[in-house]
């Protein structure tokens, strides 16, 4: 083992305002304005899908001051049908990008990663400060949408050709929004290339004495496998919304074949091809999804650990699972498109690999499952929240079953089944990564402890009312509701309605409940019992330093790594663990395998 | 608070699997030739989907119940056989269960994507266009008449652009703004895009499949009962796809003769 730590700090300790809080080179600052960036984006999202979900179980309702911010789109506060789906873009395209891309992996990814291999901070702190102030440009970019032209695009998070190529004849916000959307998702593309580049970098460069590759806890494994992702999918992603803007602005037609007619007019694009964009477009989303789960995975296995207090039954397995899911997720993207007019034999391709994935998912929960078994599992806040990601990852992995394979997906493609299924492994397990991860390391990056009590009742309410919201979702789509409707016409779906109703109902609840969580943020951050350095008497480096810790994380001098990363169950000076920057030999019962 | 979160899941567990279990909510009973093999797939993904998620969810709130907070003095236990004896059971257990589900399930998709419609298949044309289908049968010459979109106009009622002045073939087309078929008469629906993407889906024919604008795609299959169905869009195609649906009449012969009479009368 030697040391591979460069000397990677260029900048000095901040002195001006601007420099310590706005434009930051401290990856510490750039992952807590990530974090609020996130934050302030889930409650936009969550606001977007109360209105949704209002609407969708009583089409009629007025809700109020919706009039105010979209005269055209609610006139008297009912939603006009495209104004819903407008809405319902802009709620998964802030989800999925500027929330479960954001909050796990660069918000915690850039606070804790250089902390947890030992480093000052990350070896381009400008590319860092530049990768967070790209991401809320595309942020603001996203957002004015709904201020500007027509308001914002219609087409889904997904955007699919040629509806999002040819124009505003083909809807409201289908000009301006599209190209608007177009550009924000390109440079939040950007931004991200600029973080995956730190992150790989980081891992691989800054390792302090000590810390060899296989020393490296769970969540910097999942960072640094998730950066690896990053850099290859939004690289694909940025050129094809550049190439969708030029179908709008420069007169090409990647996207757009000829012959196609829009309110009597023939439109005047030729020679595109509409299943490019899919292809482009799933060859980024699927390792997308897999971007927004696999930090999760990582801080779950962290907490998980420092609260069963043994480490898991093997580290190296679970390091390979989130290996292999990166690699298969580059093979499965297919699945998307079963009944997209692709060459029906590669649908066939694709669903192999969709059903192999299910194996390194399925080690993965087995592996957290049976290493419960024998632990001295503590009940808290950050402990909850992990458990129940495992109980989510489960609900949401299993329906993979049925969308993995083409013939059921005959059945369940477009409809509920498909909307419940993702919002169980993304908006509910990832999410609740999130919380686990803030519930675990808001002592360290405040200086506060947060309230046990409002975390508990956040997690309760959290845990009951999403599997309340999302769990009938596969029933509707058993049946055949079809998703992205603004309102239910189809005979057969009158029925459901009352099922929409409650689930409607659940929403808002489980919604009110995050609520909680925010005042719990806000008012610990201010007023809550000072943390010590180590409050859940954890081993890695991160709870080696001060709370909160210097700006150059370790107060100037470099830890030098004696330990795995989880040596709990033993018998320290200090109690039932030994840290990773601890020189204490103790006698184990968990050599590392 | 660790049982009673073990309780929790337990509950949660169960009930999710009870509407499962009384089928209370599934797809409407099949009226297709090829459907049977859909079915079965899906009831066999079923069980083992529902054998996964209540074993896992039953484990993990049976090891929580067992080992939330045990006083420190407890005692460290590790799981016999450790990590390897679990990746052996997922690779064949879970490894051989979905490779099953793939392998099994390729004829099901097959019967559907991968055979030719027969040689006496009825052609029928399915136009989607922002926010209607549209229907065209060849007529008695058998043939379908050119498209040419810069003759669309639906203002007037020229919804695939025909020109019977100088293409003779589509003089007998006929088109129709709901679709009837003969019962037990394979069908080979051609499907064309006229604007943006859109699907064809009939829940009870177990068919689903995209418009792709630019590429004429078919399907092909068989109707074996009698009655009224809804086609519905299930690709989003603008702010009126919530809208967009058609009804399908399955016929006996002698009504759909009747029927196809009748629409020839009023082209």
């Amino acid at each position: 083992m030697h040391d591979t730590s460069a000397q990677a700090v260029q900048h000095h300790a901040p002195t001006s305002f601007l420099r310590k809080h706005v434009f930051s080179l401290d990856h510490k600052v750039i992952g807590k304005q990530y974090y609020a960036l996130a934050l302030a984006a889930a409650l936009i999202g969550m606001a977007l899908s109360w209105i949704m979900r209002i609407h969708l179980g009583w089409a009629n309702a007025a809700i109020p001051g919706l009039q105010t911010l979209s005269p055209n789109g609610a006139p008297g506060g009912v939603l006009t049908p495209e104004y819903y789906l407008q809405l319902m873009t802009m709620h998964g395209t802030i989800m999925v990008f500027f929330v479960l891309t954001t909050a796990p992996f660069a918000a915690f990814g850039n606070y804790f990663l250089p902390i947890q291999v030992g480093a000052e901070d990350m070896p381009f702190p400008r590319f860092n400060m530049m990768s967070f102030w790209v991401t809320f440009t595309a942020f603001l970019v996203l957002v004015s949408s709904f201020f500007l032209g027509d308001g914002p695009t219609l087409g889904g998070w997904t955007q699919y050709a040629p509806l999002n190529a040819i124009g505003s004849s083909a809807g409201p916000g289908q000009g301006l929004g599209v190209v608007l959307w177009m550009i924000s998702i390109a440079l939040f593309c950007i931004g991200q290339l600029l973080g995956s580049l730190n992150f790989i970098s980081t891992t691989l460069d800054l390792r302090v004495k000590g810390m060899s590759l296989m020393r490296l806890p769970l969540s910097a494994w999942a960072w640094f496998i998730t950066s690896c992702m990053g850099l290859t999918a939004f690289s694909v992603l940025m050129p094809a919304c550049i190439l969708v803007i030029l179908d709008h602005v420069a007169g090409t037609s990647f996207f757009v074949p000829s012959g196609l007619v829009l309110n009597d007019q023939l439109v005047p694009h030729s020679g595109g091809s509409t299943l490019l964009w899919q292809h482009l477009f799933w060859f980024f989303g699927h390792p997308e999804v897999y971007i927004a789960i696999v930090p999760g995975i990582g801080i779950v296995s962290h907490i998980l650990i420092a609260n069963m207090r043994k480490p898991m039954l093997s580290q190296r397995v679970l390091i390979y699972c989130m290996g292999a899911l990166a690699v298969l997720s580059y093979m499965v993207y297919g699945h998307h498109m079963f009944v997209s007019g692709m060459n029906p034999v590669s649908a066939l391709a694709f669903s192999f690999p969709t059903l192999v994935i299910t194996i390194p998912a399925t080690i993965t929960v087995l592996i957290w499952v049976f290493s419960l078994y024998g632990s001295r599992l503590r009940i808290n806040s950050a402990s909850l929240f992990a458990l129940g990601f495992i109980s989510m990852f489960v609900s949401g992995g299993v329906s993979g079953f049925f969308l993995a394979q083409p013939s059921i997906d005959i059945m369940l493609h477009a409809t509920y089944f498909v909307v419940g299924h993702f919002h169980m492994v993304m908006g509910v397990a990832a999410m609740f990564g999130i919380f686990a991860g803030t519930y675990f390391w808001f002592p360290k990056m405040s200086g506060r402890m947060m309230n046990e009590t409002l975390g508990k009742v956040h997690f309760w309410l959290s845990f009951v009312g999403t599997y309340c919201i999302f769990m009938p979702f596969h029933y509707l789509g058993l049946v055949g509701n079809i998703r992205r409707n603004s309102t239910f016409v189809f005979d057969y779906v009158q029925p459901l309605i009352p099922v929409h109703q409650l689930i409607t109902v659940a929403a808002l609840i489980t919604g009110a409940a995050q609520l909680v969580f925010v005042y719990n943020l806000i008012h610990s951050r201010f007023w809550g019992k000072p943390a010590p350095d180590n409050p859940w008497e954890a081993t890695s480096l991160e709870w080696s330093t001060a709370t909160p810790p210097p700006w150059d994380n370790f107060g100037g001098k470099h830890p030098v790594v004696y330990h795995d990363p989880y040596q709990y169950g033993v018998q320290s000076s200090v109690g039932d663990y030994v840290m990773q920057a601890s020189p204490e030999q103790v006698k184990t019962d968990h050599e590392e395998k | 608070m660790g049982k009673f979160f073990a309780i929790t899941i337990l509950v949660i567990a169960i009930l999710s699997a009870i509407p499962i279990v009384m089928h209370t909510w599934e797809a409407p009973a099949d009226i297709s030739t090829h459907g049977h093999l859909i079915d079965e797939q899906m009831s066999e993904t079923m069980a083992e989907a529902g054998i996964s998620f209540l074993a896992a969810q039953l484990l993990l709130a049976f090891f929580i119940w067992q080992f939330s907070n045990r006083g420190t003095e407890s005692k460290l236990k590790s799981f016999p056989g450790g990590a390897k004896a679990l990746v052996i059971a997922a690779l064949l257990v879970v490894g051989v269960e979905v490779l099953a589900l793939g392998v099994f399930g390729v004829k099901a998709w097959a019967d559907v994507y991968l055979t030719p419609p027969s040689a006496s298949a009825m052609p029928i044309q399915v136009q989607a266009g922002q926010f209607a289908f549209y229907f065209r049968y060849p007529g008695p010459d058998g043939k379908f008449g050119a498209i040419h979109p810069e003759r669309i106009n639906e203002g007037s009622q020229e919804f695939f652009g025909l020109d019977k002045e100088h293409d003779v073939e589509s003089r007998d087309d006929i088109v129709t703004a709901e679709m009837a078929i003969p019962v037990n008469k394979e069908i080979h629906l051609l499907m064309h895009a006229k604007d943006v993407g859109h699907s064809f889906f009939v829940r009870e024919l177990r068919v689903q499949q995209d418009f792709v604008p630019g590429l004429d795609v078919s399907l092909h299959f068989t109707a074996t009962k009698i009655g009224r169905y809804e086609i519905v869009c299930t690709q989003l195609c603008g702010l009126g796809h919530y809208n967009m649906k058609a009804y399908l009449d399955v016929l006996s012969n002698d009504d759909f003769n009747e029927w196809m009479k009748k629409e020839a009368a009023m082209q």
